[in-house]
């Protein structure tokens, strides 16, 4: 239990996909303009992030490692993935249609939100269990929704602000990004 | 015309710095020249390959499936460079193998496949591949030297794991104290802020209205 509670800080905090790993940043920075935007988003990598770490987790030891064919790991969890996206965007349009016009236009982009892939695979390498993995993907997922909203709050004030003519756009995006990185470097140490 | 073809991909259109696409290895990747360049060559490997194949075949990728086509042509070619990569240089891919392996979701790779690939013969597909490929190597390589220039105060360490015993020599050493900031994942995005608010002051970067940021400026 402690063990899994340490998972889920690191994953968290302490080794945040998008501020230290890098994981995911075309959603963080391409989908946080608008904070609406960036919830929906969020809710919907989280599903999907959880459910495809499980998924590959079973393919990779229950047909992979048996068969010998661990080198198409990357081939097989690209294809979990879209198929994720696909069984999630058709439950969710006939079982909430509401939700489906929230999160529609976003299911879609997960496919290539390296984060997702990136979970599948860093599980695999810290050599996870099946409920590892699954902490391991909450905790990412929660990792990227919480800094997702964040960013986007404060991108909201941005807007607002006297940002010099060069600064503008991208660059004031990065620059921000890196001071909230500076701040998540404070949980370094509370876990691996 | 393929001149062109590779400038437009290489500067005018240039993936990284015009589109921001590629973030995810850029930022992840650019902490010093070697691991930089191993990426790019990686890059570079499965931008050429997939291009290449998805113009060769795109007689026969029906329309409706064409996504998921690429997709899996894409992921073969990076398993490909995975495995190239971990044969030829071993150091280099214990450091940045997750980033190879994330190439696969590399949105800059499909938009090139469906943008320019799916469209176009073989040879203009592959120039397109080299022009994107040099691009996305000219800004990993600044961005690398930058970093490690401001983190160690030095420049192409370990390039022996890329290039043999021999490139140990060509290590430069410019001062010895560095500011650690740089190598830590919060320079990396503040260095990235940094040079592009250059460009933009130089007036060297095109905004193209097809961007992220194109979108964000309308929503203010």
């Amino acid at each position: 239990m402690a063990d899994l509670a340490l998972i889920l800080v690191g994953a968290l905090l302490v080794n945040n996909f998008v501020l230290a790993q890098f994981l995911g940043l075309c959603p963080f920075i391409g989908a946080s303009g608008r904070y609406d935007a960036a919830t929906a988003m969020s809710l919907a990598t989280t599903f999907v992030l959880t459910l495809a770490a499980a998924a590959s987790w079973v393919l990779y030891h229950g047909v992979l490692v048996p068969l010998d064919l661990t080198y198409l790991r990357i081939i097989v969890f690209i294809v979990v993935i879209a198929a994720t996206v696909q069984l999630t965007e058709l439950y969710i349009a006939s079982a909430s249609p509401l939700l489906h016009q929230v999160l529609g236009i976003y299911l879609p982009l997960i496919t290539s939100n390296c984060a997702v892939l990136g979970v599948a695979l860093l599980a695999l390498q810290q050599e996870l269990t099946f409920g590892g993995t699954l902490t391991y993907a909450i905790g990412a997922a929660l990792g990227f929704s919480g800094v997702m909203v964040l960013f986007a709050a404060i991108r909201e004030r941005l807007d607002h602000a006297a940002v010099p003519e060069p600064f503008r756009g991208a660059p004031i995006t990065l620059i921000t990004a890196g001071i909230l990185s500076l701040a998540f470097l404070g949980f370094a140490g509370m876990a691996d | 015309m393929n001149a062109g073809i590779f400038r437009e991909g290489a500067l005018a259109n240039n993936p990284a710095w015009t589109q921001l696409l590629g973030l995810c290895p850029l930022l992840a990747v650019s902490n010093s020249v070697s691991n930089a360049l191993g990426l790019a060559a990686a890059s570079a490997l499965v931008l050429l390959g997939a291009n290449g194949t998805i113009a060769a075949l795109r007689g026969y990728i029906p329309p409706f499936a064409r996504l998921p086509c690429f997709v899996l042509i894409i992921a073969t070619f990076t398993t490909v460079a995975l495995l190239t990569l971990q044969a030829l240089a071993y150091d280099v891919y214990l450091k940045i193998a997750l980033f190879v392996q994330i190439i696969v979701t590399n949105c800059m790779i499909l938009g090139r496949a469906e943008a320019f690939a799916s469209r176009q013969p073989v040879g203009a597909a592959l120039m397109d591949a080299a022009g994107t490929a040099a691009g996305f190597a000219l800004a990993l390589v600044v961005l690398g030297a930058t970093r490690e220039l401001l983190a160690t105060g030095g420049l192409f360490a370990q390039m022996e794991g890329l290039f043999g015993p021999a490139a140990a020599a060509w290590q430069l050493n410019l001062t010895d104290s560095g500011l650690l900031l740089a190598a830590l994942p919060p320079g990396a995005f503040i260095v990235a802020g940094l040079l592009l608010a250059a460009m933009n002051a130089a007036g060297w970067r095109r905004r193209d209205e097809s961007t992220h940021e194109a979108q964000n400026d309308e929503a203010t």
